[in-house]
């Protein structure tokens, strides 16, 4: 079959993905004075700011979290972090293509190696994220259970999600520059169509199962949602639901790969 | 064995000019026409129907205009572009210095670019570890490396990525006209190395315009025009044949300047007046290009042979600014195509020919040029003075003579005849020439003086510098062994 025969060729590349993918985040922090103590210092401000404004301000008397506010900001981080991760591979992939145009142009080189180095890359910065997380729960009174140790699980899906979203993207966009344009507005829209703001298990939408269908179609939701049952709740992953995501991201990816691969000599003329 | 193997291949880019009607993404889905918007409806074949092979060990180069299809053969060899159809067959490891540096980052330093690179380019990390001092030194960026690639100059950018391309030891080296950017001391070396690769007996693909070079290391070449292979064999027969071709639009390029030139002196030759003569399009662009600069009114020209008051107007000026003439010394762009003088003794018309009697524009150093002018004198003069002169691009005279300076007495003229003036070998340099010719009074009191109306290219394969070829031969005692060259 030719995807398992193109993706073999990729694993023989994987030294150059690695290497790839450092120069990525030596290169975001090159010239900073802090360097690579960015990646945590970005999230953890990230913290401060939903701690200031959850725990302080807004101070929200939600029953669903026990109307204590740092646990909001918790769970709002929890989802958070993730969602930074699939957003910025999106971006970033769906310019990938024209910027490294060079490479494609003038070197042999299997052009499905940008996307996998930009999702990898930008899932370092999540790994980063963690221990903030992590810490955090510990300070504000929701020590993470045992049921951390399932987060391996979300994180595939969400990888092969994202992997076969931005195959599509980035090879979309180089035939249509537009993508870039349209896609801040969809992320945006995404963004609030996924539970990260709000609870898809409790609190008000628990009553409101049409809202609650509707949002079930979106995979992401059950992926945060695995995100969510880790860190916050600290319960077994919804099985069902995160497998079909599973299925749904597997069958992007196949997409994505086959519309990136039906294109791909098209690359260096038109990048 | 051959080493790189071209049956019957095509490459046909596609024009996406439908596009227009599919600007958006949007407007694509609506129209229900995802696929269908990104197939290209216009086709433009780079490379159409190459054949040839290149045998292992063998060093081939590939000549040809721009465009003409050279870097896409390197690139379809290097499988970067795949072919519309044929066959390319490539035995061993290949490396392309298509475009050296190419995947650089400019924000981190040039050691952890040598790695990437490498990797990039098929090494692996011991290989590089191994290899990475004498990367390292045979760029001459010792202290440098360290330093983040942006703050490198292109030179030195270009030296790494040459060094570490040459370093991947390939089976097969592909080189695109990368060397034009090296300095005077690096391209030595990388020829040097480049030798070394066809002495390890290492298959070489070399595309460039460099002709020397080519008929120097190639053992055999392919002319490419128009995307085909238009000859194939020994090199020096196809760099001749490519030259030949190229003086061939050269020529035919001047003709038509001579052309318009002529119909100018033709109009001007029917007005009674000595009337300002606005020439254009004399010159190759060159110094048309110069014209665009300020305007200048200086019509003298230090160098020119009288010192006449200038009657005509340049194409910049306008007839009431004229006498307002700058004096002295002027500067090279101030040379400009005019004419000026009563014409008395009218020059009708020039031709330029080579030793055989062609006419022609383009001459080889070691050519002939004969210089033939018609003249009329309106009345029978006594006092006559046939002149030329010889200015490079640069508006130096490489050389002046007239019938007076070599003591030819005038004794009389009456009516229509004709002043031939045979050179015998024209020993000049590569370059774009123009041409003065004049004729004259004695005291310098001018009849028809024509400044820089004229042009010739001298073409050559030698790249000998200054002002003229100087007829020499070079001679070495026995202890010093030299290979001559082979022609």
């Amino acid at each position: 079959m030719k995807l398992t025969a193109n993706l073999r060729e990729v694993y023989k590349h994987r030294l150059l993905i690695r290497t790839l993918v450092g120069r990525e985040l030596k290169a975001r922090y090159r010239g900073t004075v802090l360097g690579f103590l960015w990646s945590f210092i970005n999230p953890l401000l990230l913290m401060i700011v939903y701690t200031l404004v959850f725990g302080l301000i807004l101070a929200p008397k939600d029953p669903s979290f026990e109307s204590r506010p740092m646990l909001f900001a918790l769970f709002l981080f929890s989802g958070i972090l993730p969602w930074t991760w699939f957003i910025s591979s999106s971006l970033e992939s769906a310019n990938v293509l024209m910027i490294n145009g060079n490479l494609i142009k003038k070197i042999l080189f299997p052009a499905e190696i940008l996307p996998i180095v930009t999702v990898t890359a930008n899932f370092v910065h999540f790994l980063f994220g963690l221990p903030i997380l992590i810490v955090s729960l510990f300070l504000f009174g929701k020590p993470p259970t045992v049921y951390v140790f399932l987060l391996p699980l979300v994180i595939i899906v969400q990888y092969v999600f994202s992997l076969g979203f931005s195959f599509l993207l980035s090879a979309l966009t180089v035939h249509f520059r537009d993508i870039k344009d349209i896609l801040g507005n969809i992320m945006t829209f995404w963004f609030f169509a996924t539970p990260i703001v709000y609870s898809y298990q409790t609190g008000p939408l628990s009553d409101k199962p049409t809202i609650r269908a509707i949002l079930g179609f979106n995979p992401m939701t059950h992926i945060i949602e695995g995100y969510h049952d880790c860190f916050y709740f600290g319960q077994w992953l919804h099985w069902k639901q995160l497998g079909v995501a599973l299925l749904v991201s597997l069958l992007l990816f196949w997409l994505g790969y086959a519309v990136f691969d039906r294109l791909r000599d098209s690359f260096p003329e038109e990048v | 064995m051959h080493a790189i193997e071209l049956d019957h291949v095509s490459r046909i880019y596609q024009k996406y000019s439908g596009r227009h009607r599919f600007q958006t993404f949007k407007s694509a889905i609506l129209k229900g026409d995802l696929f269908g918007s990104i197939k290209a409806d216009e086709l433009v074949s780079a490379v159409s129907n190459v054949s040839f092979q290149v045998e292992k060990g063998q060093t081939f180069g590939l000549i040809g205009e721009n465009g003409s299809g050279k870097s896409t053969i390197l690139k379809l060899v290097a499988g970067i572009a795949k072919p519309s159809s044929g066959r390319i067959a490539v035995q061993g490891k290949v490396s392309a210095l298509i475009e050296l540096g190419a995947g650089f980052h400019p924000e981190i330093s040039g050691r952890e670019n040598v790695f990437i690179n490498g990797i990039m380019l098929g090494l692996t990390k011991k290989e590089i570890t191994e290899k990475f001092d004498e990367i390292v030194r045979f760029a001459e960026l010792e202290e440098f490396i360290e330093a983040p690639v942006k703050t490198y100059s292109s030179g030195m950018y270009m030296r790494l990525g040459f060094s570490i391309a040459i370093n991947v030891n390939p089976e097969v080296l592909l080189i695109d006209e990368v060397l034009a950017v090296g300095d005077a001391s690096f391209v030595p070396k990388c020829l040097d190395r480049i030798d070394d690769f066809r002495r390890r007996k290492k298959t070489i693909l070399f595309v460039s315009h460099d002709l020397s070079t080519v008929s120097k290391i190639c053992n055999r070449v392919a002319w490419m025009k128009n995307g085909k292979v238009r000859m194939l064999g020994e090199p020096k027969r196809v760099v001749d044949a490519y030259l030949q071709d190229v003086n061939e639009e050269q020529e035919a390029d001047f003709r038509e300047r001579k052309e318009e030139v002529a119909a100018a002196v033709a109009a001007a030759g029917q007005t009674e007046k000595p009337a300002a003569v606005i020439l254009t399009a004399v010159a190759p662009p060159v110094l048309e290009e110069k014209q665009a600069g300020p305007a200048s009114i200086g019509a003298s020209d230090g160098s020119a042979a009288s010192a006449a008051t200038p009657t005509a107007v340049t194409m910049t000026t306008t007839a009431t600014q004229a006498p307002e003439a700058e004096t002295g010394a002027d500067v090279v762009e101030e040379r400009r195509e005019q004419r000026w003088g009563k014409r008395e003794v009218e020059i009708r018309k020039v031709v330029l020919r080579n030793g055989k009697g062609e006419d022609r524009h383009v001459f080889h150093p070691g050519d002939g040029m004969v210089i033939e002018m018609d003249i009329v004198a309106k009345e029978p003069v006594k006092d006559f003075v046939f002149g030329l002169g010889i200015f490079n691009s640069m508006g130096v005279l490489c050389y002046g003579t007239n019938t007076n300076l070599e003591e030819y007495e005038p004794v009389g003229l009456t009516g229509a005849g004709r002043v031939v003036c045979r050179i015998e070998k024209l020993n000049l340099i590569n370059g774009t020439y123009y041409l003065d010719l004049a004729a004259h009074k004695r005291d310098g009191y001018p009849y028809d003086y024509h400044q820089n109306m004229y042009s010739f290219l001298v073409s050559s394969m030698i790249r000998d510098e200054g002002v003229v070829r100087l007829p020499h031969v070079w001679e070495f005692s026995r202890e010093i062994s030299v290979k001559p060259p082979s022609k």
